[in-house]
């Protein structure tokens, strides 16, 4: 019996040894959208309903609009659960699926870093939409990479606007805190917050919090104790509702915390309630608005069952996030077809030439449904991010209201910064820069 | 009928201490260099070295340093992935900060910065034994994984906190293909493989299974503790260094701290003990298991056509894997190694039944 | 002052919890001699299986108590640990009699692999709302003595005060029940405890499920606390520094441990913290119980290693 069990053991070790290969898939007439996701892990909250919208948004063209001049979007989802080894693995495994990966958007700055190398060689785009090597809007260094509508940079300027607009103008003396999760991503808005620091005379302090970001008693209590004027939040998943329930604990006014982007979502606030009134987050571009994409997500997808996710995810922040993202993705291939010819599959070069003359006005916009949602966006050789839009949104309780106007980043900080980074990125890896 | 040693006579000591006394096993070692060497390199497709190959012999180098200390001298260790992580920052700031640092210099130079770590985190086993040890070592993975986020001056003052090294040189030879880098990391598998297998089976080796077995007998009869369980930590953290810069270096291309946590270290320990403690070959079993078993179990639902979400699988991934891990221990709580001489056992009679 | 006084206040609270996971290691290890690296990934299935069943069973019945949800959610997630601890005795530990500490662990590694998947699989991976009323708004005492006065957290308080209860609720049944005194004797020696006829397989089932029901309520104060999601099985390895340094095979052990890893990670963090940077909580926690172990061996309660040659 007991060798009997042996040689099944042994049967599956050979088993295992002998199915690790992938499969090679068939070439058809389809244009192949990888989908890197994380909906496990400790981001799983902000995860799911950002691959939701991204796989939603790729669903409508095909059901509505028959997919781009009629070459059809296929897609496959690999799940990375935020973790660098795994991403790298699902690039590589889809990198050459159909007739090349229009573009990854890798949903993870940890996993930017490590694809943004492989990309350059193997000549495939990278979208960072939000998120990402804020200095890659400099596209004569960065190729490949596209942080479209929005990098951390430009989010922590938007906030300190809006927060020296609270002070009638003047920082002078006030104490900003920036919390933050202790990876990658969080650092991010560190040089920018640093210069900002520096030019408008306020004090920055900067509190780490150790990932997965579910023990922050002590940083609230330094924060109670030194009480900064604001605090800006920079976490994601389970971080965050940790984070607001501990300032709740601890007596911090909601009012005076302003959330990245990846923060303030439904998800985030909705368990806490009213205990989390006040809350502010930026969005990037509208994200917080409803228009016609989501009826007709209703109507073309949902109504269908053919929904990713519940239907009481539709206009949650994540989830119009992920559809933005991968509208963007869609009509860089639109354009792409323009110039190299409509109707027939492109190859990840012709993508990306596609990424770098987006011209989204304001009609396209509002043909595509998401004029509410977003301004025009412009991108060329020099700027990869496109224009940067920005609004406040608070959290009443119920529902996010949208309380402030339209911002865009001051590029007189921006600018240099990116130029400096992206320097300094160029002659660290050696990489002659384009002319543009 | 084929494995028998009939024959072979042995008529020297050096010739009778060999590696493999048996000439069946010199030709099978010899047909799996030619096939590694040789026909793997030819044969492979890019996706297999990237993701199965490589990933493969980094991780049983690991799994080798590891099971030197774990299986060999009985000291559990959770904290794996911290001299990995030592060993592949130390390798990276060696590498950006000399000009013109050879690079197998810089990946040495890892391994012994792991090496002081090593002894540095081990000598709390000379005072705390067990699951204490097992605990106390998570204190070197957590300080590590700190260290390696917060001081700017190891990951070379990123702002991110990412590092990433460009190419891989040595002596002006250049190795970008995926096969190259293969066969960059199977000669240093080879070389280190070769380095434990001659410790274990040498005084130091026997003194490592002493204190194993029963410490303080081992005392008794006059075999040091301090010098044999810092040894073990010592040729243990480096050659789990030298995986850690390989790792970093010639895997993942661009790392965050992130990439060497706790995850890594119980991976590696999963590693050992489904592989076989206190075996050499076990580590390379263990490591082939870990690392394709994921990979199949991402595959399966493809094969069968089920329409599995992402989410769905990754679940069922971790259970089955959870669960194959509860199999082995209870079905050969010695691991595949034991299974694999067992197997030779049999084979040794083949075809007679006794 | 003030402030030191409340930080040594929240450190007392977050050590009770800690303690409080760190009672299911103690008592599994205690009875059946296996470190059971699976109670963080109990802790998460439980508390998702009371999350889910408060948000599921007013549905299926058509109810709108809160407190009734809450109670029968308990009960089914009880019930739900109970099944885990006999899957885990049946298909588990009675195959592994009498391996080796470190099989035995990874076994447990492995059954928290499966308990991971199963929890996500059955409840979902998104974060989970816990609401038994605990009060959320901070408490200030003795705004007169300290400038701003003293930030207590009520949740926090009542979290000791059930972690207290359970406490005592245990060594009432370590101490004065039959079962209680047949784990006793089980944890004593396993061989002289079946040679008197007490059925082995029976007692590993009652005592993973003790440590279920004392993961349940560690996972409804933690989950009531942060929301439930996968990441709260990681709290799990903030209460292995709470136990060993309380000892591995001591009750009271883990509360004073947990007393001490949580007040000195938070004095450590707010006081030493800022010199290096911030973020330092984690290793702390273990670099002090290293320091312990350094001098005491076996932890400060625990039983002394004897070694027989």
């Amino acid at each position: 019996m007991k060798f009997q069990m042996q040689c099944a053991a042994m049967a599956m070790a050979v088993a295992s040894a002998v199915g690790g290969m992938s499969i090679a898939s068939a070439q058809t007439a389809e244009q192949f959208v990888p989908l890197l996701v994380y909906r496990t892990g400790q981001f799983a909250p902000l995860g799911i309903p950002w691959a939701d919208g991204k796989q939603d948004y790729l669903k409508l063209v095909n059901a509505r609009d028959g997919g781009v001049n009629g070459v059809k979007l296929t897609y496959e989802e690999c799940e990375t659960a935020y973790d660098a080894a795994k991403g790298v693995e699902c690039y590589e495994r889809l990198k050459g699926k159909g007739s090349g990966a229009s573009g990854f958007d890798t949903q993870s700055t940890g996993i930017t870093f490590a694809v943004t190398d492989k990309a350059f060689v193997d000549k495939v785009v990278v979208e960072t939409p939000g998120y990402g090597l804020s200095q890659s809007v400099d596209g004569t260094v960065f190729e490949w990479n596209f942080p479209l509508l929005g990098t951390y940079w430009t989010a922590a300027d938007v906030m300190i606007q809006d927060i020296t607009k609270k002070e009638k103008g003047s920082l002078k003396g006030k104490k900003i805190a920036l919390v933050y999760h202790d990876s990658p991503y969080g650092k991010e808005p560190i040089p920018l917050l640093q210069k900002r620091a520096a030019a408008d005379g306020f004090e920055l302090s900067l509190f780490p919090v150790t990932p997965p970001g579910v023990e922050q008693k002590s940083t609230w209590l330094q924060i109670r104790q030194q009480k900064p004027d604001y605090v800006l939040f920079w976490s994601a998943g389970v971080m965050t509702p940790a984070g607001i329930r501990e300032a709740q604990a601890s007596g911090y006014p909601r009012e005076k915390l302003y959330a990245i982007w990846w923060a303030g979502s439904d998800h985030d606030v909705k368990d806490i309630g009213a205990g989390a009134k006040g809350y502010n987050a930026i969005t990037i571009h509208n994200s917080a608005a409803k228009d016609k994409v989501h009826d007709d997500l209703r109507k073309f997808v949902y109504d269908k069952g053919q929904g990713t996710g519940a239907p009481t995810g539709i206009g949650s922040l994540a989830h119009t996030r992920g559809m933005m993202i991968s509208m963007l993705q869609v009509e860089a291939i639109r354009a792409a077809q323009d110039k190299y010819g409509k109707g027939k599959p492109l190859t990840p070069e012709q993508v990306r030439w596609g990424f770098e003359n987006l011209d989204l006005s304001a009609d396209k916009l509002k043909a595509l449904g998401f004029g509410e949602v977003m301004r025009p966006v412009k991108t060329s050789c020099a700027n990869h991010m496109g224009d940067d839009w920005a609004r406040i949104v608070q959290w009443d309780g119920g529902k996010w209201e949208v309380k402030s106007d339209w911002y865009q980043s001051d590029k007189k900080f921006i600018d240099p910064l990116v130029k400096e980074y992206a320097a300094k990125y160029a002659k660290d890896k050696n990489i002659k820069t384009r002319a543009c | 009928m084929f494995y028998r040693e009939n024959g072979q006579f042995k008529s020297s000591y050096r010739a009778d201490l060999g590696l493999f006394p048996i000439a069946q096993d010199r030709w099978a070692m010899v047909a799996l260099a030619v096939v590694a060497f040789v026909a793997v390199p030819l044969l492979a497709s890019d996706y297999a070295f990237r993701a199965v190959l490589i990933p493969f012999l980094i991780l049983s180098l690991a799994a080798v340093g590891l099971n030197i200390l774990v299986g060999y001298c009985g000291q559990i260790s959770l904290g794996t992935g911290a001299f990995m992580a030592i060993g592949a920052y130390a390798a990276y700031n060696l590498q950006v900060r000399i000009e013109g640092m050879p690079l197998l210099l810089s990946i040495l130079g890892g391994g012994l910065a792991a090496t002081v770590l090593g002894v540095l985190f081990g000598i709390p086993s000379l005072r705390i034994r067990g699951l204490y040890l097992a605990v106390a070592t998570l204190a070197a993975q957590f300080f590590t994984d700190w260290f390696t986020n917060r001081v700017k001056w190891v990951t070379n003052d990123s702002s991110s906190g990412s590092v990433s090294v460009n190419s891989l040189q040595i002596l002006g030879y250049s190795f970008t293909s995926p096969a190259e880098r293969y066969l960059l990391c199977l000669a240093l598998v080879v070389v280190f493989g070769l380095l434990a297998k001659n410790l274990v089976r040498g005084a130091i080796g026997r003194e490592w299974m002493a204190i194993r077995d029963m410490d303080v007998a081992a005392a008794v009869i006059g075999i040091r503790p301090v010098y044999a369980k810092l040894t073990a930590f010592a040729v243990s953290s480096f050659i789990v260094g030298i995986a850690g810069a390989l790792w970093g270096f010639v895997h993942l291309g661009a790392w965050e701290p992130a990439a060497f946590g706790i995850d890594k270290s119980l991976q590696l320990l999963f590693m050992i003990i489904i592989g076989g403690l206190g075996s050499i070959a076990g580590a390379f079993f263990g490591a082939a298991f870990i690392v394709l078993l994921p990979l199949l179990l991402n595959h399966v639902p493809h094969w069968l056509g089920l329409p599995l979400s992402t989410a769905t699988a990754s679940h069922l991934e971790h259970m089955i894997f959870g669960a194959l891990i509860v199999f082995f221990l209870i079905v050969e709580p010695h691991g595949l190694a034991k299974l694999w001489s067992t197997a030779r056992q049999k084979l040794r009679l083949w075809p007679f039944p006794h | 002052m003030g402030f030191f006084l409340e930080t040594v206040f929240g450190g007392l609270m977050a050590g009770m919890l800690y303690a409080l996971v760190a009672l299911g290691f103690v008592l599994i290890f205690k009875a059946s001699g296996v470190f059971n690296f699976a109670q963080g990934a109990m802790v998460l299935f439980a508390a998702l299986a009371m999350a889910r069943f408060s948000e599921w069973i007013p549905r299926w019945l058509g109810f709108d108590s809160l407190l009734l949800a809450n109670l029968l959610a308990f009960v089914a997630a009880g019930a739900c640990m109970v099944a885990v601890a006999w899957l885990v005795e049946r298909l588990a530990l009675r195959h592994l009699v009498n391996q080796e500490g470190i099989t035995l662990l990874m076994a447990t590694l492995g059954i928290a692999h499966v308990l991971d998947g199963a929890g996500q699989l059955l409840f979902g991976s998104a974060t989970y709302k816990i609401d038994v009323g605990m009060p959320k708004d901070p408490f200030i005492v003795l705004e007169n003595t300290f400038e701003g006065g003293l930030l207590l957290s009520k949740e926090d308080l009542y979290a000791a005060v059930a972690a207290g209860a359970l406490v005592a609720l245990l060594t009432l049944f370590f101490q004065k029940t039959r079962t209680g005194r047949a784990l006793r004797a089980v944890a004593d020696d396993h061989q002289a405890a079946q040679s008197i006829g007490i059925p082995l397989g029976r007692i590993w089932v009652i005592v993973w499920s003790v440590g279920g029901l004392v993961a349940l309520v560690a996972g409804v104060i933690w989950g009531s606390k942060l929301g439930v999601q996968f990441s709260i099985s990681l709290v799990a390895l903030k209460a292995f520094p709470v136990v060993i340094l309380g000892g591995l095979t001591s009750v009271p052990g883990a509360i004073l441990g947990g007393l001490i890893i949580g007040v000195g990670e938070k004095l450590s963090e707010i006081y030493l913290g800022p010199f290096l940077g911030g973020g330092i909580e984690n290793w702390f926690a273990y670099a002090l119980a290293l320091a312990v172990l350094l001098i005491r061996p076996q932890g400060l309660f625990g039983d002394k290693i004897i070694d027989r040659v």
